[in-house]
């Protein structure tokens, strides 16, 4: 019964997704919006002063994603931390 | 591991520091930034621990200084962010851009490393906040899995 | 669209349903972990397929030539961000999978159940 499920599930995977490239609605070469990327590749130069222009969109037009980010690994080192440390003996006791 | 590896490690450990500092220091002229600096400098980390004994690493990596900087950098990620206050404007404005001073100066088509505002400092953080994450979780899964055996 | 255009949406599918299929069928922890990490390739893969414009170059203008057509640059900054959330999200799942070989012995899913209602 679960390999039936599984594989009803993969093939419907398999179906939608096959039917979005033969559909012809993606286009690989010319993006159908960049009006944002248009902007950004003409005036990120004065405005930011960087000539890297995807660490100006990274660090300055999105820097509030940036800052979750670090948050993000921050955390993960967090949980790391929590996952590995010593058990008091009470604890031990109550494994 | 043998005295080839060893060797070999210890003999490449300075340069890729130093490669990765320069890909963290340019990231606002080549392609690159804190991110990618921050993994570069941590692999060569991470050879080191992968190629010595554990006694050695022990005695070697203190866990409480490499805690220290991932949380000092973070809290200076967010003082350079909050910076902007002083001069009224939003956070997270890069305000010593075009200014003169430090970090002030006129892009050109070659490279000029005295340009980009807050950007070069917001780099150096986040890189150094990455390499002491990612050296801290390898050390620890490792320290985790020799207790066990 | 003509064959040759559609060639890394398809790469793209192929690594989507492996993992998929990795995720949903294996039986050892490790091997699932393994799905996941390779779902997150390919979807970021996929992030950047759809950023290229032809014959573009990097969006850098140093030493860029003088009329040169640059590729998007948002869908970049999108893919670094989803790299190092797929790295922490591994890093998390690798120690879960530590703890319960320490604790059951085992890594096989269908002998851990002691949490099954």
């Amino acid at each position: 019964m679960k390999q039936v499920w599984t594989l009803s599930a993969v093939l419907l995977f398999a179906a939608v997704l096959t039917y979005l490239i033969a559909s012809g609605d993606l286009t690989f070469g010319q993006p159908a919006l960049a009006d944002m990327d248009n902007y950004f590749i003409e005036n990120a130069r004065e405005e930011t002063g960087a000539n890297n222009i995807v660490t100006s969109v990274v660090f300055d037009y999105r820097g509030f994603d940036t800052l979750g980010e670090a948050t993000v690994l921050f955390a993960a080192v967090l949980g790391v931390g929590s996952l590995f440390r010593k058990l008091t003996p009470e604890e031990e006791e109550a494994e | 591991m043998s005295k080839i590896v060893r060797t070999a490690a210890n003999l490449l450990f300075p340069f890729i520091l130093i490669f990765g500092f320069y890909v963290i220091v340019h990231g606002h002229l080549t392609p690159g930034g804190g991110f990618q600096g921050g993994a570069v400098m941590a692999t060569g980390l991470a050879m080191i621990i992968a190629a010595h004994n554990y006694e050695r690493i022990q005695s070697a990596f203190k866990k409480d200084l490499l805690k220290t900087l991932e949380g000092t950098a973070l809290v200076l990620f967010l003082t350079t962010a909050v910076s902007g206050f002083v001069v009224g404007k939003p956070f997270l404005t890069n305000w010593i851009v075009q200014a003169g001073g430090l970090f002030g100066g006129e892009p050109t088509v070659a490279g000029n490393l005295n340009t980009g505002g807050i950007i070069p400092l917001l780099n150096v953080f986040v890189g150094l906040e990455v390499l002491g994450a990612l050296t801290l979780i390898v050390l620890t899964m490792l320290s985790g899995a020799k207790e066990n055996s | 669209m003509d064959f040759i255009n559609a060639l890394p949406y398809v790469a793209i599918v192929i690594l989507t349903l492996f993992g998929l299929t990795m995720m949903l069928t294996q039986k050892n922890l490790v091997k699932i972990i393994m799905g996941v990490v390779l779902f997150e390739a390919a979807v970021n893969l996929f992030l950047v397929t759809l950023g290229y414009r032809n014959g573009g170059i990097a969006p850098i203008y140093t030493n860029a030539p003088a009329d040169a057509v640059m590729v998007l640059p948002t869908v970049q900054a999108l893919t670094l961000t989803s790299i190092v959330i797929g790295l922490a999200t591994t890093a998390v799942l690798l120690s879960f999978a530590m703890v319960l070989y320490k604790r059951y012995g085992t890594v096989d899913v269908d002998a851990i159940k002691e949490l099954r209602g």
